[in-house]
This record gives structure tokens, C-alpha cells and sequence, in this order.
């Protein structure tokens, strides 16, 4: 076993958690799926940093998980404030933009 | 944390080894590895919300361990606590107030959006993983850190690099947690200028004006001594149900729960009893298998209406004379009908086992 | 000394004056000859812009303008002198320097100018003062102010006597084409004097385009001429004649002639000239009668070094003559209209004008000679029928006339002093130039003798006919008015026309009668204008020269005869027989000339701008609107894309994304 299949499983997870973007209605469940996205993108680069031998891949790591979390506050309060008025969580009701 | 310490370890015996992933290592990776992909699968497929939450936290467990045992043990540690730790209740937090919802249902929306999304999944995972096997072949990881040295992976070697290399990247994020906490804040509480709330005299003015619907908040359900649920009707004084003391939740769960409630209180077809706590002998006893075939009448058109039930079944007497009809099938419970007058009936297991029962 | 190498088209033996040498005018009064031409532009000038503060005074200036040029034109004409009547030039100023084109405003002063000079300004003087009594109550103004009409009209008609006199005067084809334009735009103003009538305003709008398809000729003229020998002044282009190619000679003949077709309303374009009759009647005699027709006959006159030279171009004027004047003649046999009778008269006439300069210089001065007497009889025959028709309620259809001549006994002296002269009763003045012009064309050589003077002679008997059976419906014969009413509603009451209108018609009588004695005289007038035309040569006739009088005078006589019996002897009926033989019904219209004109020029034109418009709407804007509208049909289309659903959205970043990797991964290095 390599440091590479910790890649390989971090390419795994990310693509899962495309997939699911693009398969899950329920906004929240959507938004879990970027989540997972991020954390296989973290996977990534702790791996990286651990091949290469150096901290700068976990420093990045750490502010990605900042940057997450403060879009996960920020996106959950809009799914709150969407849910307030409009009672749906559905991401497929949100289509006031189609043609 | 047992998991954790054991990464931390592992870690820790690998020093000798330059480079080399350790058995303990390997170990760890093939047990977390699945599990996580495992996660991250029930995530996805599962059906409740609720549900995909506690799977994404088994996948972001496995994730923070496998850094441990990467020697990242800070940002291990920072995955559980924060990541696993805050941000997921957080989702949890907002299912709930969110609820169940029409999204969950099975019923793909958009045509040909599951099979694209099946072929694409499987030709990026494809991709990317040729790409990488193709590109990192052979490659010598380096030695594992010192987690206390300068560039080690513990608290204070991470400390060091973001407070020294990193300081202005690390400046901006705190700007932007600030950001965020006001922006949540804004959403949450502003929008455009809230009424401030109508003190009580304005409420009553406004319902007498008739904004409301109606002046005068809805009758409470009628509870007697001789019942204590909440699907009591109220009693109008005439002795009829009063309608609006009916509830459209409990309206909608199957009758024969909540018939024995019903028929304990309504005002036509059993006389509110004086010696009912007594447990003398009533003329309610002769009713009882009126009460039966009548609501046995009822069955056939209470579905979800909270109509004269008992007017129904006043009409429905003659016909249902025999005591058969068409709905005696679901009507099982009919064998446990009421027979005391207490009305404590059966409290059948209204208890929502599933959610297609109770909303029907 | 061959005269019939008129018609050839050699230099060497060219028999026409040398081009005699421009002199600068002497003296003050031909220094002055602007003014003959200022004089009445500034009185246009004052009449037009004036306002309603004219109108007390307004046709007294108009009057006083002509008068003052015909003065200042006596003046001239005894100041030049009789005998070495040499071209004297008077220059006005630099008009158009353009590197190689220079045209300069000129004058030129000799004795094919001086004649048009004294016609235009004499005749026009004496319709001024006819006018001045027929336009008094011209009720059908736009305003209802009959005195504010009759200045408008007074302005018109001193804007076209300094027109014509620009181009009598010029002394180049440029300044002759200015002049021509400028007659062009007062016969249209004239013509349709009374706009609101929609019969006038076509017949102006009519007028006018059909000479502007004859002015092209003229302009193609002007150009060939400057390109090839870079000058348009007559001095020079005439001396240096004999450099153009004889192609180009033949199409400069040619396309002046086209001009002259044109302006004078000859064969083919002559079909404006009876519509003109809808203008008031002294533009129809000063105008369509006495001058303006008459510039085409002046231009060919006055370009005949070059006709001299081409004998093709000097043949197809003369059967352009003939063919017009047996065609007007036979159209004026068929109407009841007494203008059309007369317009028709007019172009008849100007076709023995055509056909007498087309025979070269046998001819040129006499076709001038009958050019000046039909101005007289002709013009006088105008203001007569505009007598009759001031008497007559302005009725012009003479089956509604009859036994006239108690009524008006000098309207009728006076016309019928004309309609001799025209039918060329002996010793009168259409008799002189005439029988001259008849005499000429029999002397051209060959076939065209016997063609030419033909259609003279026959046409001086259908002119008998017809001037005969007009005199006789108009003024003798059963009344035919009495106890009817007119278009209007009121019943007749013919009378004699006021002293200020009959005064110039009595002049004009006077001049038809003796102005032939006076031009034959000594043949002062063919001696007067040699130096300009030419010597006159006499042809030699296929026909003795004593036969061709007789012979006219006896088919005249038989016109009038034929003309008797048609309508002298029994009464006339008051509608027009219905079974009348072809060629009347063709006289009656026009030998179908309009309908011609439809088939051949209004239709393909209207067609043309017709498929032009469809083309525009279909095509320029069906390309403009079909790119829009693709636009939008291809927006439609790719709009659908917007489903508003994020997941789609998502998905077209994945595919995006799948295609980059893809990419990367099959061009990366491996």
C-alpha cells in the first residue's frame, strides 16, 4: 500500500459526493454532499503533505476546514431563510430562474 | 479515541522506517478506508435526511482518524471536534426544524438525470483515478514528522507555520468567520423590517376588525373527567360536537383509533352520564351496540373529514341494520370495541408507527 | 453650290456662314442687356415674396416688367444695327470654374436671339395685359381672394419671360439649359396654377416629367460636346464643329433633337401638350403656343452648324417634323374641346417648324418665319378662345357653342382674322411662311421630297378641315346655348370681353395679317437672320415651283369645304356620334399616344417600383426581420437549457468537468 490509494480513496469520495449533488433533492442533503466533497479534497492534501514531507499541506487542509465552516454557516442560514418563506427545502422548487 | 491514540502510535513507529507505510498504517487504512466509502454511500442513497447526516459523520470519523495516522494529528483531532463535532449537528440542527419534506420522495424529478448522473459518477471516478495511478506511480512518501518540531503535525508545529508563514492567509479567514457569523446572523434575524410584535390589545382589535378569520381563538378540544385525549370534541351547548374543536391532524388518523373517543363524548348518541364515575348501571349499555352498527355506519364516509360524524350515523342506522358493511375489513378493531363507559377505550397504537399511516 | 449637299454630311463643302466672329457688345444698351433679362426676375421676385401686400398693385408690375424689356429690347434691336448684324457677346460672370470646366454667364446678342427677344417680350407683353382682365375674378383661388390668384399668377408669368430670355440669351448650352429648366419649372407652375383641381395637378406633374425625359437628351448632348471638344460655349463648339467623329456628331443631333422633342411637344413626347390646356388660357398662348414649345425649334436652329453637318441627323428632324404635324393634324380633327383643338393646332404647327429646320439650310430661317407668325395667329387664336370662354361661362365644349359671332363681334373678327392666317389664306401671314416651308420640302432631295411634301401638303389641308369646322361650331350656326345651363348652373349670356382684353387680341390680328408682308419684304427677315443661319438656298423642287401654291391652296379649299359639309350645313348634335369610323375613334384617342405612353414608360416604371418595394419588404426587410426572428426562433431553442433546476446546472458542470480531466489526461504527458 502507497499514500496513493489514500488519493485514490479521496478521488473516490469525491466523486460519491458529486454524485450526489447532482442525484439528492433535499437541500441539506445536497449541501452535505459539497461537504463530503470538501473533506475528500482535505484527504487529499494531508496526503500530500505527508508525501512530500512538509506542514504546508495541512496548513492548507486547516483553513479549508475554516472556509467550510464558515460557508456551512452562511449556506445553512440561507436554506433557513429560503424554508421560512417559501416551506420547502427542495432545491428542485427554487427554479423561479427557468426560461 | 481509542482509534485516535492508536493512529497516533502508529504513526510514532514508523519513524524508523523512512518513508514506508507501516503494517499498523495499512492496517487502519483498509479497515477505515471502506468504511468511510461506506458512509459516504449510505449518505447518498439514504432515503431520510436524518440519515444521510449519520452516515457523513461515520465517513468524516474515518477521515479524521486516517489523518491521524497520517501524522496530522492536530487537523485529526480538529476533523472530530469541529468538523464531526459542530458542523454536523449543525445540519442536524436544521433538519429538524426543517422537517420531512416532499424532496425525499423517490420520484425522480428531472428525466434521464439518475442514469447521467450513474455514467458520469462512474466515468470521473474513472478518470481521476487512471490519472492518478498513472502520475504516482512509484512514489517515495517522505518521512513522517515530528509532530512537536517546528513542521510537525501536532498543535503547536502547525501553530508555528500558520502563525508565522501563513499569518495573513490566517488573518483573512478570521475576517471571514466573522463575515459569516454576521451573515448568519442577518438572515436569520433581519430582512426587511419585521413588524415588532402586536401587543395583546392590538391582537384583539385586529380580530375584531376581522383580519382574522375568526374573532375568537378556536375552542379547545372538550375534555371531560370522562376522557383525557385530545381528540375530545368540545360540546356546543346544545349538546352537538362542536367543529372547530376538532383537530385536522387527529381527523386524519383511521377512525376506529380515535372512534371510541369520539363516541365517549358526542352528544347524540350517548347521554352525558351522571354516574358515570360511578360505575353504576347506565342506559348506555343498549347504546353500545347502537353505537357500534352507527359507527360501524360511520366507517364508510369518515375519511378525512371532520363532518357531522354523528348525523352520518344517524342516517346510516337503518341501513346498516345488519351490521355488515363494506368496510368491516378494516374495522378489526371493532372486536375490541368499547365496553366500558368509562370511555377509557383503547388507545389503539396511535403511536405513528410510520408516516403513511398517520397522514393518510 | 449643290443644295443638296445640305444633306451630306462633308465638311469641306459646308455652305453655312463661317461662324462669324464674336465681338464684345459696344456700347451702353448692349452692355447692358441684362437687364432685358433682370427686370423681369426682379418683378417674379417682388410678386412672389411680397405677400398680400401686393395684391392692389401686383398685376400692374407684372404688366410694367414686360413692357419695360420689350422696350429695352426695341432698343437693343435698333442698336445692333440692320446690315453687319455680327454676334455680339456681353459677359456677366464667371458662373462655373471647375478645373477644365469653365462656364461663364454670357450673353449672346445677334439675330436668332434678338427675333426670340422681341417675340417673347412683345407677345408676353400683350398677354400681360390680357391677363390682367381674364384672371380679374378668378374665382377658384385657394383662398377665395381673387386678387391674391392673379398676383401669384403675374409672378409665374414674369419668372418664365426671364427664364426664356435666359435661354434665347445665353451664349452657351449651359446657360441654354438653364433657361430651359427654367421654363420647365413655370409651365409647371402655370399649368397647374389651379392645384386643387386634380385633373391640373396631373396634367403639370405630366408637363413636366415628359420634358425632363427630353432634357436628358439635352444633357447627354452637353456632355458629349464638352467631353469631346471641352467647351459649351456656341462660339467655340460651333468653329470647332468638324473635330467631332461623325458618330459622335449623329448622337449629338440626335439627343438635342430628343430635347427639342420634348420641350416642343413633338413625336413622341407630345402627349403632355394638349393636357397642358388645363392651365388658365394665357399660359396656353403665351406659353404652349408662342414661346415655350417654340425652344425647341430656337435650339435646333441655333445648333445648325452641327445639323449642317450630319445629313442623317438632319432627316430623322425633318420626319419627326412630318410625322408630327399629320398626327396632330388628324388628332385636332376628332375633338370637341376648342383648347385641345388648338393645342393639337400647335403641335401640328411646330411639326412644319421641325420640318422646315430639318431640311437645312434651305430651311432654317423659314421654319424661324413660321415660328414668328404662328406666334402671332397662334397666340391670338388662344386669347380669342379665352375670350369665347370668359363669354361662355368657361365652357370649352364647342357643341355647346353656336351662332356666337352676334355676340362677340370682335372676339370673332379677331380669331377669325387668326384662323385665315393659320389655314394660309392668301396674303396672309401663315400663307408667306407656309407656302415657303412647302416649297422647301419639296425640294429635298429624292424619295424625302415626295415624302416631305406630302405630309406638308396633306396637312395643310387637315388643318384647313379642322380650323374650319372649330370656326364654324364656335361662331355660326344654330345657338346651340340657348335656354341651357352651364357646368355650374348658370344659364348663358355670351358677351364681349372687356377693352383690356380684346385690346391685345385686336394687336395680335394685326400681326397676323401683315407680319408676312412685313418678313417677306425684301426678305428682310431671311436676310436678317443670315449671318446666324445661313444663307437660304432653294431646293430644287420635284414639283414646278408654280404647281406646289396651287396645289396647297386647293386642298386647303377642300378642307374648308369637307369642314362645311360636316358641320355647316346641318345642325350639330349635342353629343358626340357614337359609330364613327377607326381612325376617328383613334383620333379621338390621341392614336392612342397616352395609352402608348402607359404601355411603354407608366407601367414597367410602376411595375419596377413595384417590385422594388416587394424586394424591399421581402427581401432587405425579410433579411433584416428573418435574422431578428432567427434570433429569437434560435433563443427559443437554446432557452429551454434554462430549466431553472440547480441539479441540471450541476450536471453541466460535471460534464464540463469529466470532459476537462479527460482532455488533460489524453494530451498530458504520459
Amino acid at each position: 500500500m502507497t499514500p496513493t490509494h489514500y488519493l485514490l480513496l479521496s478521488a473516490l469520495l469525491f466523486t460519491i459526493g458529486t454524485v450526489g449533488v447532482l442525484v439528492r433533492r433535499n437541500a441539506i442533503v445536497l449541501f452535505m454532499c459539497v461537504e463530503l466533497m470538501l473533506n475528500a479534497v482535505n484527504l487529499s492534501l494531508v496526503t500530500f503533505a505527508r508525501i512530500e514531507g512538509s506542514i504546508n499541506g495541512q496548513v492548507m487542509a486547516f483553513f479549508v476546514m475554516v472556509v467550510a465552516a464558515a460557508e456551512v454557516v452562511v449556506g445553512l442560514a440561507i436554506i433557513m431563510s429560503v424554508f421560512r418563506t417559501r416551506r420547502s427545502v427542495s432545491v428542485d422548487d427554487a427554479n423561479l430562474l427557468k426560461y | 479515541m481509542t482509534f485516535a491514540v492508536s493512529g497516533a502510535t502508529l504513526a510514532q513507529t514508523t519513524l524508523a522506517q523512512q518513508g514506508a507505510v507501516g503494517t499498523g498504517e495499512t492496517v487502519v487504512f483498509w479497515i477505515l478506508g471502506p468504511l468511510a466509502l461506506l458512509g459516504a454511500l449510505g449518505m447518498v442513497f439514504a432515503r431520510s435526511a436524518v440519515h444521510s447526516a449519520l452516515w457523513l459523520v461515520l465517513t468524516m470519523l474515518s477521515l479524521g482518524v486516517l489523518y491521524m495516522a497520517q501524522s496530522a494529528q492536530f487537523l485529526g483531532f480538529t476533523q472530530i471536534i469541529v468538523y464531526t463535532g459542530a458542523i454536523m449537528m449543525l445540519f442536524l440542527f436544521v433538519l429538524m426544524v426543517v422537517g420531512r419534506d416532499a424532496s425525499d420522495s423517490v420520484v425522480e424529478v428531472l428525466r434521464g438525470q439518475r442514469l447521467a448522473a450513474a455514467v458520469l459518477g462512474v466515468a470521473f471516478a474513472a478518470l481521476l483515478v487512471a490519472g492518478l495511478a498513472r502520475s504516482l506511480t512509484d512514489v517515495v512518501p517522505a518521512a513522517p514528522l515530528d509532530p512537536w518540531a517546528p513542521g510537525g503535525g501536532a498543535a503547536g508545529g502547525l501553530g508555528q507555520v500558520i502563525f508565522t508563514d501563513y499569518l495573513f492567509p490566517f488573518e483573512l479567514t478570521s475576517a471571514l468567520l466573522i463575515t459569516a457569523s454576521l451573515g448568519a446572523m442577518v438572515l436569520a434575524y433581519g430582512g426587511k423590517g419585521r413588524k415588532p410584535r402586536m401587543s395583546q390589545r392590538e391582537t384583539v382589535e385586529a380580530r375584531f376588525r376581522g383580519e382574522y378569520s375568526r374573532p375568537s381563538p378556536l375552542p379547545g378540544p372538550g375534555v371531560y373527567a370522562t376522557a383525557n385525549s385530545v381528540a375530545t370534541p368540545a360540546l356546543l351547548p346544545d349538546g352537538s360536537v362542536a367543529e372547530d374543536s376538532l383537530s385536522d391532524i387527529l381527523d386524519t388518523t383511521p377512525v376506529e383509533r380515535l372512534r371510541a373517543d369520539r363516541n365517549a363524548v358526542s352528544g347524540r348518541t350517548r347521554k352525558p352520564d351522571a354516574h358515570a364515575l360511578t360505575g353504576g348501571p347506565s342506559p348506555a349499555d343498549g347504546a353500545d351496540e347502537g353505537d357500534e352498527r352507527s359507527s360501524a355506519g360511520a366507517d364508510t364516509d369518515d375519511t378525512a373529514a371532520e363532518g357531522p360524524v354523528n348525523g352520518s350515523a344517524e342516517q346510516e342506522h337503518p341501513s346498516s341494520g345488519s351490521g355488515t358493511n363494506g368496510k368491516n375489513g378494516r374495522g378489526e378493531d371493532n372486536g375490541s370495541a368499547p365496553v366500558g363507559n368509562d370511555g377509557v377505550t383503547e388507545n389503539p397504537g396511535t403511536d405513528a408507527d410510520s408516516p403513511e399511516e398517520v397522514r393518510q | 453650290m449643290d443644295p443638296r449637299n445640305g444633306w451630306g454630311d462633308s465638311v469641306t463643302t459646308s455652305i453655312l456662314a463661317a461662324p462669324e466672329p464674336v465681338q464684345a457688345a459696344q456700347g451702353a444698351i448692349q452692355g447692358n442687356a441684362w437687364l432685358i433679362i433682370a427686370i423681369p426676375l426682379l418683378g417674379a421676385a417682388v410678386l412672389l415674396l411680397a405677400g398680400r401686400r401686393a395684391n392692389g398693385w401686383g398685376h400692374l408690375l407684372g404688366c410694367a416688367t414686360v413692357i419695360a424689356s420689350f422696350g429695352y429690347s426695341l432698343a437693343l434691336f435698333s442698336s445692333t444695327g440692320g446690315g453687319e448684324a455680327a454676334a455680339r457677346s456681353v459677359h456677366l460672370f464667371s458662373w462655373i470654374p471647375v478645373n477644365s470646366l469653365q462656364v461663364d454667364f454670357g450673353l449672346r446678342i445677334d439675330p436668332l436671339s434678338l427675333v426670340f427677344v422681341l417675340l417673347i417680350t412683345g407677345v408676353g407683353a400683350l398677354i400681360h395685359i390680357y391677363s390682367i382682365g381674364y384672371m380679374a375674378h378668378d374665382q377658384r383661388g385657394r383662398t377665395g381672394s381673387a386678387n391674391t390668384e392673379r398676383r401669384r399668377f403675374f409672378g409665374y408669368l414674369n419668372l418664365f419671360v426671364a427664364a426664356m430670355l435666359i435661354l434665347v440669351l445665353g451664349n452657351s448650352f449651359v446657360t441654354l439649359y438653364l433657361g430651359w429648366e427654367g421654363v420647365g419649372l413655370a409651365s409647371y407652375l402655370l399649368i397647374g396654377f389651379w392645384q386643387q383641381r386634380a385633373s391640373a395637378a396631373g396634367a403639370a406633374t405630366k408637363a413636366f416629367v415628359m420634358n425632363r425625359v427630353g432634357d436628358v437628351g439635352l444633357a447627354l448632348a452637353i456632355f458629349l460636346m464638352f467631353a469631346h471638344l471641352g467647351t459649351t460655349r456656341y462660339s467655340e463648339v460651333f468653329a470647332r464643329a468638324g473635330e467631332l467623329p461623325a458618330g459622335v456628331l449623329l448622337a449629338v443631333a440626335l439627343l438635342l433633337l430628343l430635347g427639342a422633342c420634348g420641350k416642343s411637344g413633338q413625336v413622341p413626347l407630345q402627349a403632355w401638350l394638349p393636357d397642358a390646356m388645363e392651365g388658365p388660357t394665357p399660359v396656353s398662348a403665351l406659353i404652349h403656343a408662342a414661346t415655350m414649345v417654340t425652344a425647341g425649334v430656337y435650339l435646333i436652329a441655333r445648333a445648325n452648324p452641327l445639323y449642317s453637318l450630319t445629313g442623317t441627323g438632319q432627316l430623322v428632324v425633318a420626319l419627326v417634323g412630318a410625322v408630327t404635324l399629320l398626327v396632330g393634324c388628324v388628332i385636332g380633327c376628332a375633338y370637341d374641346d376648342i383648347k385641345k383643338v388648338l393645342a393639337y393646332s400647335t403641335v401640328s404647327q411646330i411639326g412644319y417648324m421641325m420640318l422646315a429646320v430639318g431640311l437645312g439650310p434651305a430651311g432654317y430661317a423659314l421654319g424661324i418665319m413660321h415660328l414668328l407668325t404662328h406666334g402671332f395667329f397662334k397666340a391670338g387664336l388662344f386669347l380669342g378662345a379665352g375670350s369665347v370662354m370668359h363669354g361662355m361661362n368657361d365652357e370649352v365644349n364647342m357643341r355647346r357653342f353656336g351662332g356666337l359671332y352676334r355676340y362677340m363681334p370682335v372676339t370673332f373678327v379677331t380669331f377669325g382674322l387668326g384662323y385665315l392666317a393659320l389655314i394660309g389664306f392668301p396674303f396672309l401671314s401663315g400663307y408667306y411662311s407656309k407656302e415657303a416651308i412647302v416649297s422647301a420640302a419639296f425640294g429635298a432631295p429624292g424619295w424625302q421630297g415626295w415624302v416631305l411634301g406630302g405630309a406638308a401638303v396633306l396637312g395643310a389641308g387637315l388643318t384647313a378641315f379642322y380650323m374650319t369646322r372649330l370656326m364654324l361650331m364656335t361662331f355660326f350656326g344654330e345657338r346651340r346655348w340657348e335656354n341651357r345651363t352651364s357646368a355650374d348652373g348658370r344659364p348663358f349670356h355670351p358677351h364681349e370681353s372687356p377693352p383690356v382684353m380684346t385690346g391685345p387680341m385686336i394687336v395680335l390680328a394685326v400681326g397676323s395679317v401683315a407680319a408676312g408682308l412685313v418678313f417677306t419684304r425684301g426678305d428682310m427677315l431671311v436676310s436678317f437672320l443670315s449671318p446666324t443661319l445661313g444663307e437660304l438656298h432653294e431646293g430644287h423642287a420635284v414639283l414646278p415651283h408654280s404647281v406646289i401654291p396651287v396645289l396647297t391652296l386647293g386642298l386647303s379649299a377642300l378642307g374648308v369645304l369637307l369642314a362645311w359639309l360636316v358641320v355647316g350645313r346641318g345642325p350639330v348634335s349635342e353629343t358626340r356620334p357614337q359609330r364613327v369610323s377607326p381612325l376617328v375613334r383613334a383620333a379621338r384617342a390621341d392614336l392612342y399616344g397616352n395609352a402608348l405612353n402607359r404601355a411603354v414608360a407608366v407601367r414597367p416604371a410602376v411595375g419596377l417600383a413595384d417590385g422594388l418595394t416587394r424586394f424591399d419588404r421581402a427581401g432587405v426587410d425579410g433579411a433584416v426581420n428573418g435574422i431578428a426572428s432567427s434570433f429569437g426562433a434560435a433563443s427559443q431553442v437554446l432557452r429551454r437549457w434554462q430549466t431553472g433546476f440547480v441539479r441540471s446546472y450541476a450536471m453541466s458542470m460535471l460534464v464540463g468537468g469529466v470532459l476537462l480531466v479527460a482532455a488533460l489526461l489524453s494530451v498530458g504527458t504520459p
